[in-house]
């Protein structure tokens, strides 16, 4: 039955994708959007099943074998799924959140030229991240890992004929490239290591293997980690996700918000048997993530596109989740993980709604007043904002507020950097809303006489989200507000189980303590967004002309791109110029031809020798005769 | 007298060959795509035939020169079977790529094509060393004049220079085999086995030499940094269809030659040398992926992606691991298939626009949603995404380099990175942005073309998704080829 399921799952999207792909153009606009729509919900379907097959069959986690995909002496890699914990609430959070987004998309995307192939592409994405989080190997995972890649450049670049917009795409690839290869390099060491790539064959055997911190282990976990920065946006790289919102904003949503860009946190936890005995890994993890949590925060402050303010703070919001996994903490990142996944895809989803009622304006200072105009949109909106900023009971403060006690816990300076990203993050949210939906329209009459609600295709996806959102905290609420925490016990057949010590009652003051600082935070950074922009009525400063240096610095995003450009593109191009231009043909090509001019010059030295003229010939035979006699009779001579 | 199927993957194209040079145009045409089919039939009937151990099936054999002690010896294993599905499969593919209109005088191309194939099948058939040595020369001749009277610009230069380049490097092969050869004894003293027996006596010093001279003709071929320089021009200058042959069968001799001559005939040599060679493919890889990044002749960009690709292999070959070699041989066929789907699309964009600068191209995707699919397949398995044929070839060829020294492999890897930035600038060229032009717009695709495009798609996901078929083929033949390789 499982067996069967697991199959559907995957074939019934991909099946949408190649009607879709070969039908563009053939079959009309409803039409695909059915197809693309009953895929991805039938798929959804098939996840609750498999949800309640697993739970009747006594939660055991099963491995799935199809066929032999790559198998000779030495490594076989089947091609299999696992179904246990971890898949199922990855399956549930991709194909829920991937349906609400395929509905909202008929709508958004309608009268697009390329309708049919964008819901193609969102099918084709939607069987690539189940590969990812259904395989049963590090290699079935590195296919769905490659396919949302190429998912991504391909929707990224969806409007391909501009080309900023292509070369977004492509940079979004190439970047995720670069985090491929050393997941590969991870790969061929776990080979090496285990002679097998399957999680059931490798996991069981990590602790009679190795030592804590043994380098071989760390040299792995850091590699897999490199292919997590990539494709999670950490530091060195996460320039490309801010660029990647180019793609149509439903885009954004579902691989650049909630489900993709997770991938790298859900391949930690799917790795935790390894990292547990690697603690300079994940004291390596737990850095960048707050290093590119603050980054992310920082550059948010100053950005008045509204989809690159959730950019960056999505960027942020992936490092507060590789903070919680670096401090082992993995429950309380998955349950960071799936709260996001609902108020940034809440959020892209809201910020989808204004630009289609702004007709495509996305300068947040050029809006304003919208509230009125789009209620459904700005009642939706302010819930994800209130989520995001940490306020309770809303879903983003139960999850947050897990990681920052957890990190107090492991590490008092993660926790401070922490904190001062949520104090960012309250702050840039409430003036993105602020700006946005408050205070007097300040865009053109013409963009004012267009504003509409968004459909109910739309609004409906909204709603939805709104409630998860809301609700979401439900899902793990702590002990010491009455919760069961439900994730870290579901999760704790696969997970070890985190160390918080023993859950006396020092513990719970001090996790209401820290609550209250938290939610203090929060609400200084709101209230000093309130005065900033609500109060002073602030309007962000137009573009090129930031008031002070830093403000500057911030608003160029640290110039981080230019640097890049300068330190490694540039160079690249010009090395690649100077050795197809120049080495190419003044080096290897010439000493080739040095070769052949020394061929010529030697026949040419030769060439007397078949003058033809009867004299030299018979001086030459003379010659010969004197040294054939001279070598005959040189015992005789001497 | 019962029919050797091994003979006549020789004998029909090069009779067709005769008979197609010599017909006219249309008559010609039909010919050669018969026979190339036929050939293909055979070749399947050959492998459904093939018992996967790593014993010559298939053989022929007749006594040739008889004074010498040389002989016409031919047969099919693991190891060659790979080269002979690839010629097979991609002749008939690449004469239906061809438009008669496109050329002066088509039958004496399409002619000439089948006569190559004859040499290329005769280089992987041949059991014998001097069959061997004829079937490298003979193949050479047809794409001698393919690119002589078929050529672009500047097409003799460049032709002889090729003619030269690989010339030269054969007869120090020559001189190797005969030096093998003078010391046999017996009737068909240039049997392969016989051959192999004697090189593997010699000293380690003789067959550092033995060594050197085989490589040659090999670097030479595939080509190996720094023997490169003929190959880009060469590619440039030929017209599409013998590009293809040159880039997706016939660099694959240079590979063969190494897997078959080199490897199991002088292992002393190989161990000495072994370093040497990895590190020339290494830089290879990287050389030729960064020069492909700025390249602005998007053929000279597939040339010298191609280069890089052909590095791997090398570097895979050299590391003497199962992996390693079995990732070659999956690449052989790989390799194959999207570089001559890659010369299709550039050979179309040119004959439909008359260029192919980067900068002079763009928005093509509008002309031709199929155009644009058939070339994101081919860019999807030369970047080697999964379950395209490139990664699996990828994958267990830097598996195997890994093996050997991981940060050989890391170096090597550089190709993932540089691969996508190479090959997706090159597709943005060509078919996204706005039109330069908007009266020039791609010819349509024609059936034959669509039919040998969809073949070279439907091949890069089969191998991608299901490679267990040929993996389980070759297995047995690798490792004995392994053994031989480093045994002593």
């Amino acid at each position: 039955m499982n067996q069967l399921y697991a199959t559907w799952l995957v074939l019934v999207p991909l099946l949408g994708f190649i009607l879709n792909g070969i039908g563009f153009r053939r079959i009309s606009d409803s039409l695909a959007a059915v197809i693309g729509l009953s895929a991805c919900i039938a798929a959804f379907g098939f996840s609750a099943a498999l949800y309640l097959d697993f739970m009747q069959g006594g939660q055991a986690a099963m491995v799935i074998r199809l066929f032999d995909w790559i198998s000779f002496q030495g490594l076989s890699v089947p091609f299999e799924f696992q179904i246990d914990q971890l898949t199922l609430i990855m399956l549930l959070m991709v194909t829920g959140i991937g349906s609400l987004i395929h509905i909202y998309s008929a709508a958004y995307m309608h009268h697009d030229a390329g309708y049919g192939k964008f819901f193609a592409y969102l099918n084709l994405f939607i069987f690539s991240m189940l590969l990812l989080v259904l395989g049963g190997n590090y290699l079935i995972m590195f296919i769905g890992w490659e396919g949302v890649g190429l998912c991504s450049y391909l929707l990224i670049g969806f409007w391909n004929t501009n080309t900023a917009y292509n070369d977004a795409a492509r940079k979004a690839f190439i970047m995720n490239r670069i985090g491929d290869l050393g997941l590969l390099i991870g790969m061929f060491l776990l080979v090496q290591e285990f002679g097998s790539l399957s999680y059931a064959e490798i996991f069981p055997q990590v602790a009679q293997r190795f030592t804590e911190n043994d380098p071989t282990l760390l040299a792995i976990t850091l590699c897999l980690f490199i292919g997590a920065m990539g494709k999670s946006a950490q530091i060195p790289l996460f320039t490309w996700l801010p660029d990647a919102m180019a793609g149509p904003t439903p885009v954004s949503a579902l691989i650049h918000a909630a489900t993709m860009v997770t991938a790298g946190i859900y391949m930690v936890i799917r790795s935790s048997a390894l990292y547990n005995l690697a603690p300079v890994s994940l004291e390596v993890i737990a850095f960048v993530g707050a290093a590119t949590a603050l980054l992310g925060a920082v550059i948010g402050l100053a950005q008045n596109d509204i989809k690159k303010v959730l950019a960056y703070s999505t960027v942020s919001q992936l490092g507060y989740m590789f903070m919680a996994l670096g401090v082992g903490a993995y429950s309380s990142s998955l349950f960071h993980v799936v709260t996001h996944a609902f108020f940034k895809a809440l959020l892209f989803l809201g910020a989808g709604s204004v630009i289609h009622a702004m007709s495509n304006e996305q300068d947040i200072r050029h809006m304003g007043g919208l509230r009125k105009a789009l209620p459904v949109t700005f009642f939706t909106f302010l819930i994800g904002t209130i989520a995001i900023s940490g306020i309770p009971p809303f879903s983003g403060f139960f999850s947050k507020d897990e990681i920052l006690f957890q990190l107090f816990l492991h590490n008092k300076v993660i926790w401070a950097m922490a904190l001062a990203g949520s104090l960012l993050t309250a702050f840039y949210m409430f003036r993105l809303l602020f700006l946005t939906f408050f205070g007097s329209f300040r865009g053109t009459a013409d963009q004012q006489s267009h504003l509409h609600e968004s459909p109910f295709a739309m609004t409906l996806p909204l709603v939805i989200l709104a409630l998860l959102a809301t609700l979401g905290g439900l899902l793990n609420m702590p002990e010491v507000l009455g919760g069961n925490t439900w994730l870290a016990h579901w999760l704790a057949p696969i997970l070890p189980v985190a160390d918080h010590g023993a859950h006396g009652a020092d513990l719970h003051t001090l996790e209401n303590i820290l609550m209250a600082v938290s939610v203090a935070v929060a609400l200084l950074g709101i209230g000093t967004a309130y005065t900033m922009y609500l109060g002073k009525k602030t309007l962000p400063a137009a573009e090129g002309q930031p008031t002070s240096a830093l403000h500057r610095l911030v608003y160029n995003k640290l110039y981080i791109d230019q640097i890049y450009d300068i330190v490694f593109v540039k160079p690249i191009g010009f090395i690649s110029r100077l050795l197809g231009f120049v080495v190419e043909y003044l080096v290897i090509d010439l000493a080739v031809a040095g070769v052949g001019a020394l061929a010529r010059a030697t026949g040419k030295g030769l060439r007397f020798a078949q003058s033809g003229s009867t004299g030299s010939y018979l001086l030459m035979m003379v010659a010969g005769i004197v040294v054939f006699l001279a070598l005959v009779f040189k015992s005789n001579l001497f | 007298m019962e029919i050797s199927y091994s003979l006549l993957l020789i004998l029909l194209p090069l009779l067709s060959g005769v008979v197609t040079a010599t017909s006219p145009a249309n008559v010609a045409k039909s010919v050669a795509r018969l026979s190339s089919l036929i050939t293909f039939g055979i070749f399947v009937l050959m492998l459904q035939g093939f018992v996967a151990d790593a014993s010559w099936q298939y053989t022929y054999e007749t006594p040739w020169i008889q004074d010498l002690g040389i002989s016409f010896k031919l047969g099919l294993d693991g190891i060659s079977l790979i080269p002979l599905l690839l010629t097979t499969l991609l002749v008939p593919i690449i004469l239906n790529t061809i438009r008669l209109s496109d050329y002066g005088r088509p039958s004496v191309l399409l002619g000439l094509i089948l006569m190559m194939q004859a040499g290329l099948a005769t280089v992987f058939l041949a059991r014998s060393a001097f069959l061997f040595y004829l079937g490298w020369e003979a193949a050479l001749i047809p794409i001698f004049f393919i690119s002589g009277m078929f050529g672009g610009e500047l097409r003799q230069q460049v032709t002889l220079k090729f003619f030269i380049y690989t010339v030269a490097g054969s007869l120090l092969m020559l001189l190797a085999l005969i030096y093998i050869f003078a010391h046999t004894t017996g009737p068909a003293r240039d049997d392969f086995e016989v051959m192999a027996g004697v090189a593997r006596s010699f000293d380690g010093t003789v067959q550092c030499w033995l060594f050197w001279g085989l490589f040659a003709a090999f670097a030479i071929k595939m080509p190996l940094f720094p023997f490169h320089t003929w190959q880009p021009d060469a590619y440039a200058v030929s017209p599409a269809p013998g590009t293809m042959m040159l880039s997706g069968i016939m660099l694959k001799m240079g590979v063969y030659g190494v897997l078959r001559w080199l490897l199991p005939l002088v292992p002393l040599g190989v161990a000495e040398n072994k370093e040497l060679v990895l590190l020339l493919s290494v830089i290879g890889i990287v050389y030729g992926s960064i020069i492909a990044v700025k390249q602005s002749d998007i053929k000279r960009i597939v040339a010298y992606s191609s280069f890089a690709h052909v590095g791997l292999m090398s570097a895979a070959m050299f590391s003497l691991t199962l992996s390693g070699l079995t990732g070659t041989l999956i690449q052989m066929l790989s390799h194959g298939v999207t570089v001559v789907g890659l010369f299709f699309v550039v050979e179309h964009v040119e004959r439909s626009l008359g260029r192919r600068e980067v900068g002079s191209l763009g928005g093509l995707t509008k002309d031709s949603a199929a155009f644009s699919i058939y070339f994101m397949v081919m860019l999807l398995g030369s970047v080697a995404l999964p379950l395209t044929s490139g990664f699996v070839g990828e994958f267990m060829m830097l598996y195997g380099l890994s093996e050997y020294n991981l940060y050989l492999a890391l170096f090597a890897g550089a190709t993932v990175i540089f691969s996508a930035v190479y090959m997706l600038r090159m597709f943005q060229t060509v078919l996204l942005g706005q039109k330069l032009d908007t009266d020039a717009s791609l010819r349509p695709l024609n059936l034959g073309e669509n039919i040998a495009l969809v073949s070279l798609c439907v091949l890069v996901f089969w191998i991608g998704i299901y490679p267990s078929p040929f993996l389980q083929l070759v297995e047995p033949a690798v490792e004995k080829l392994l053994a031989q390789a480093v045994a002593q």
